[in-house]
């Protein structure tokens, strides 16, 4: 076992192949883990990787740490067995769109309730890779399958961060498979947190629904198309930082900083830690509005006791409220009667 | 006036009224009482499965069946000396039960009621017809009597203490068990301590001293009236010395859990979702944190399932514990934790099915279900309860199984099970059989899928240990190094490495136990909660002097590995079975036995008496060599069905 500080991306390696499709964004986001847990302190026999199905959730096989690939939606729920009963470990639940949001719903959105002390990385690619390109519920109204024969979906997406939002998630992050600095940097932010983190990572699928993220990638609209949020800084976008949202009564405005008619000041200022959740609903939004950038970074970050720690304590104050009765003792409580011999 | 009592070896008494009345309160205290005193007991009891259901309807009836005795007895008996039927509902839905001459105790003025006649389905009154003249009917206007006794509390000074005629008219139940309790020569005590206890809580407190008037004012009515005949005695029953307590079969469940952490050093995690007959589990255990008994209840069934896995996984003696629908829900996950060889128990407290079928009344019909369920080759060890004081040693060995042989255990219980009680010797824990888990912890040579020579089982290597880091999932593993293969070869060795696995379980089983002859005509089997009329049945048949005995399982996967030369030893097989023959299914398909049936699915245990019936036409049938169908025993309860 090596000392924290010397731990390399290389102690976080598995012997396995790994087998996604040549080009996939997967690949970005194992390299971007590997890389980033070593500064993180934890040594790899302490970290658990739990992932449910889908091509996001191979992603424990490819981890030198301890791996749980288990069964479709179900990774949160298995998660918090462990984590409820392991709290020393450092876990992190790898699952996508399909996974998550539409046969694991239900568990995603209890894990966030609860708010155990895990990260949950959403692989959100917008299809379903796995089972070969059926639509899935991040996909966009009118995608089209893979089977050229069916028509196009008629489901309205979900929402992500809305739902995170519903289920009071503490920490909320978003970040893109292409941009490896941001997210690294988010990663280490979402392992300091102490509580659940909805972390969703935009994922490329080129064999099945390539360049959904586009407008996101590409160099010459990216810029336009973000917006990177900063605790406490103005959301100032834009290629020249010409562009910001300005909030007029609850309704956000894209505004042009070169019209003259407003002004860095008056940006809307990003706070993560607004309690009410009130501004990261604001944010939430954009995705849905007409000519808004998408916010990536941490839309929300605010404490809540972690239920792993709630329940350590109710057995902790339990055990010493129970003034050492033994089992024996407690067996015998109560009506009993004695058979003599 | 006290008369002198006359003494019986035992006496049924069943308790009956709308639900919420407090008909479970009255049987469960008469119960205890009986337990305290020294009796032998099994008590049944019977309620809907709505909360409230509307006042005197049928299907609103809650009843409390109990059976004490001097002697040892194994069900809560057959047929009823005495009814409380506290409506004309009540009166309809247990008069089937009552003994020819047997005592009616019923309450007067809710039988004058038209509509609560018209609800039971009474043209006229039952108690003014000669439809009860076979009965000792006693009619008592209790309401009456009840308001009168406790006519002070109505008229206290502060408003805050003083009760109102309908909480006066609650305490009812309280006056007819003080009636009962005269009738059976019990003491008061007991149940004047309960009272004293129960109701010691904020704006509860003023019900105490009515419900005790109420007690006491039964009882004086009883003995200062001439209306019982007589008074009886039911001697204490000569018992295996020891110290004892009542228990039912859901505590019994939650204290074998509670010993087996204890005796293991296993963390005990407990999950479940909320579902009747099983809930009472969470509910104890999460009344016991602490001894360490960390419980979640979880958002479904699947993540009750998920998270006992994922406990596991971490090192925890990890439980769950549903109903048959619930179980249902769990199989895919239960599949999960077959592939991935935790050890885990997964409770299954039957109900009456399919779907939310009978949630409040018992059946046996989810053996299929337990050793058949999940999907691809999936077994698992299955044991089952038979008796409400068996349960805590069940579930142990079910604890010891699973860290033994790194396998998920089925365990069956049922409602019946679950709810009712008996005296139970209390264990001393340091009796008990070790349960010694084997972390890995050596990185040398470490392959999570390699296997123990004797058990098969693979290593328990939990998340934190240095050097041991591995991978495990749903895909198929790779024999020793557990790396996802999809080889074929390799599947097949695998598939047949869990098959041999739960087989050798049956090393553990001790050599099976035959009651009754060693061999000869007829050999009654049985499991679960048909144990006790399956023995009482055995009992008087070879007091006949019949050539009978029985085996009682507790293994049904694997079975015992002499069962079948047992089986061998008998002309015939009668297995009866609260489900329309799912043991006799296996049992025929493993041995190639013709192994007959007797099936009831009634929400309600099988009687002694029908097993009887059953077992003496086969026997009939063998000596005259010819079939026939003993119209005595189909009809003696004048409910079996035939479609």
């Amino acid at each position: 076992m090596k000392a924290a500080q010397t731990l390399t991306p290389e102690d976080f390696e598995s012997d396995q192949t790994v087998r996604w499709c040549p080009g996939c964004g997967d690949y970005a986001i194992l390299a971007s883990i590997k890389r980033t847990l070593p500064a993180l302190g934890r040594p790899p026999h302490e970290v658990a990787f739990i992932s449910g199905i889908g091509c996001s959730s191979r992603f424990p096989y490819y981890m030198g740490t301890y791996g749980f690939h288990t069964i479709h939606g179900r990774a949160p729920a298995i998660a918090t067995g462990l984590k409820a009963t392991r709290p020393d470990l450092d876990i992190w639940i790898v699952t996508g769109d399909g996974d998550s949001l539409s046969i694991g719903g239900n568990h995603l959105l209890h894990l966030f309730r609860r708010n155990l002390d895990v990260t949950l990385l959403l692989f959100n690619n917008q299809v379903y890779g796995l089972t070969k390109g059926q639509y899935s519920p991040t996909s966009p109204t009118g995608q089209k399958v893979v089977h050229k024969s069916m028509v196009g979906s008629i489901d309205t997406p979900f929402n992500p961060l809305r739902i995170a939002l519903a289920a009071n998630a503490p920490m909320i992050i978003r970040s893109i498979d292409r941009d490896l600095k941001h997210m690294g940097a988010m990663i280490r932010r979402a392992a300091e947190h102490h509580g659940a983190v909805f972390f969703e990572i935009y994922q490329d699928c080129h064999v099945f629904n390539g360049g959904a993220f586009a407008e996101f990638v590409d160099k010459n609209s990216k810029m336009d198309a973000m917006l990177y949020l900063e605790h406490g800084k103005p959301m100032i976008f834009g290629r020249e930082r010409d562009k910001a949202i300005r909030l007029d009564g609850l309704q956000p405005h894209v505004i042009d900083l070169k019209a003259g008619a407003y002004g860095a000041d008056d940006a809307l200022v990003h706070d993560e830690h607004d309690e009410s959740g009130l501004l990261a609903g604001i944010l939430a939004t954009f995705q849905e509005r007409k000519d808004f950038p998408r916010p990536v970074g941490v839309i929300r970050n605010i404490e809540r006791p972690c239920y792993e720690d709630m329940m350590a304590d109710q057995v902790n104050a339990e055990t010493e409220k129970g003034g050492g009765q033994t089992l024996q003792e407690l067996f015998e409580s109560g009506d009993t009667w004695e058979v003599e011999a | 006036m006290a008369k002198s009592a006359v003494e019986l070896q035992e006496a049924v008494i069943r308790f009956a009224d709308d639900s919420g009345t407090g008909m479970q309160v009255s049987g469960d205290q008469f119960a205890n009482t009986s337990a305290l005193f020294g009796n032998d007991l099994s008590t049944l009891p019977d309620f809907p499965a709505e909360i409230r259901a509307p006042a005197g309807t049928l299907h609103g009836i809650s009843s409390f069946q109990v059976r004490f005795s001097s002697k040892d007895i194994h069900t809560p008996g057959d047929q009823v000396d005495v009814l409380i039927a506290m409506n004309p509902a009540a009166l309809k839905m247990s008069l089937h039960l009552v003994k020819p001459n047997g005592i009616i105790l019923t309450n007067e003025p809710s039988f004058n009621s038209a509509k609560n006649l018209r609800l039971a389905g009474y043209d006229q009154n039952p108690l003014e017809t000669s439809d009860l003249d076979k009965y000792q009917v006693i009619t008592v206007d209790m309401i009456d009597l009840t308001n009168k006794a406790l006519e002070e509390f109505a008229k206290l000074e502060e408003e805050k203490d003083r009760l109102s005629k309908k909480e006066i008219d609650r305490a009812k139940n309280m006056f007819a068990l003080g009636m009962v309790f005269w009738l059976f020569n019990r003491p008061l005590e007991h149940t004047v301590k309960w009272i004293q206890t129960y109701f010691d809580r904020p704006n509860r407190r003023k019900y105490i001293e009515p419900n005790i008037a109420a007690l006491k004012a039964g009882h004086i009515y009883a003995e200062a009236t001439d209306l019982f005949a007589a008074s009886y005695e039911v001697k204490p029953a000569i018992l295996q010395p020891g110290k004892y307590r009542n228990i039912n079969g859901n505590t019994g469940l939650a204290f074998g859990l509670l010993a087996a952490s204890q005796k293991s050093g296993l963390p005990l995690f407990y999950s479940g979702y909320p579902i009747t007959p099983a809930s009472a589990i969470l509910h104890e255990l999460a009344s016991y944190k602490r001894f360490g008994a960390r419980t979640f209840q979880a958002e479904d069934e699947i993540a009750a399932m998920c998270a006992a896995v994922g406990a596991a996984y971490g090192g925890s003696l990890a439980v769950t514990a549903s109903s048959g629908p619930g179980i249902a829900l769990k199989q895919e996950a239960l599949s999960l934790a077959i592939s991935v060889e935790l050890p885990m128990i997964v409770c299954n407290i039957q109900r009456g099915g399919p779907s939310t079928g009978l949630p409040t009344k018992t059946e046996q019909s989810d053996l299929f279900q337990a050793i058949g369920g999940r999907h691809g080759e999936s077994p698992l060890p299955v044991l089952a309860t038979s008796r409400p004081s068996d349960c805590f040693d069940v579930i142990y060995e079910a604890a010891r199984i699973a860290v033994k042989y790194m396998t998920p255990v089925l365990l069956l219980s049922d409602g019946y099970l679950g709810n009712g009680t008996e005296p139970w010797p209390i264990p001393d824990l340091s009796s008990l059989p070790d349960i010694q888990p084997q972390f890995a912890a050596d990185p040398e040579g470490f392959e999570p899928y390699s296997r123990d020579p004797a058990t098969l089982a693979r290593p328990w290597a939990v998340p934190g240990t240095p050097g041991l880091e591995h991978r495990i999932g749903g895909l198929e593993k790779e024999d020793g190094s557990g790396n996802v293969s999809y080889d074929s070869d390799n599947h097949e060795k695998m598939t047949l490495y869990r098959a041999e696995k739960v087989q050798r379980v049956a090393r553990e089983i001790p050599p099976t136990k035959v009651d009754g002859d060693p061999e000869g005509d007829l050999l009654i089997l049985g499991w679960g909660s048909s144990y006790g009329s399956i023995r009482a049945a055995t009992d008087q048949l070879l007091a006949k002097g019949s050539s009978v005995a029985r085996v009682h399982l507790r293994w049904l996967n694997p079975l015992p590995n002499d069962l079948g030369e047992i089986l061998k030893r008998f002309k015939r097989i009668l297995i009866p079975e609260m489900n329309l023959g799912q043991l006799r299914h296996y049992i025929r398909a493993k041995y190639l036995i013709d192994a007959e049936g007797f099936n009831k699915v009634q929400g309600q245990p099988i009687f002694a008496s029908e097993i009887v019936c059953k077992a003496e036409s086969m026997l009939d049938e063998q000596k005259r060599g010819a079939s026939a169908i003993n119209e005595s025993c189909t009809n003696a309860h004048a409910r079996r069905f035939r479609i």
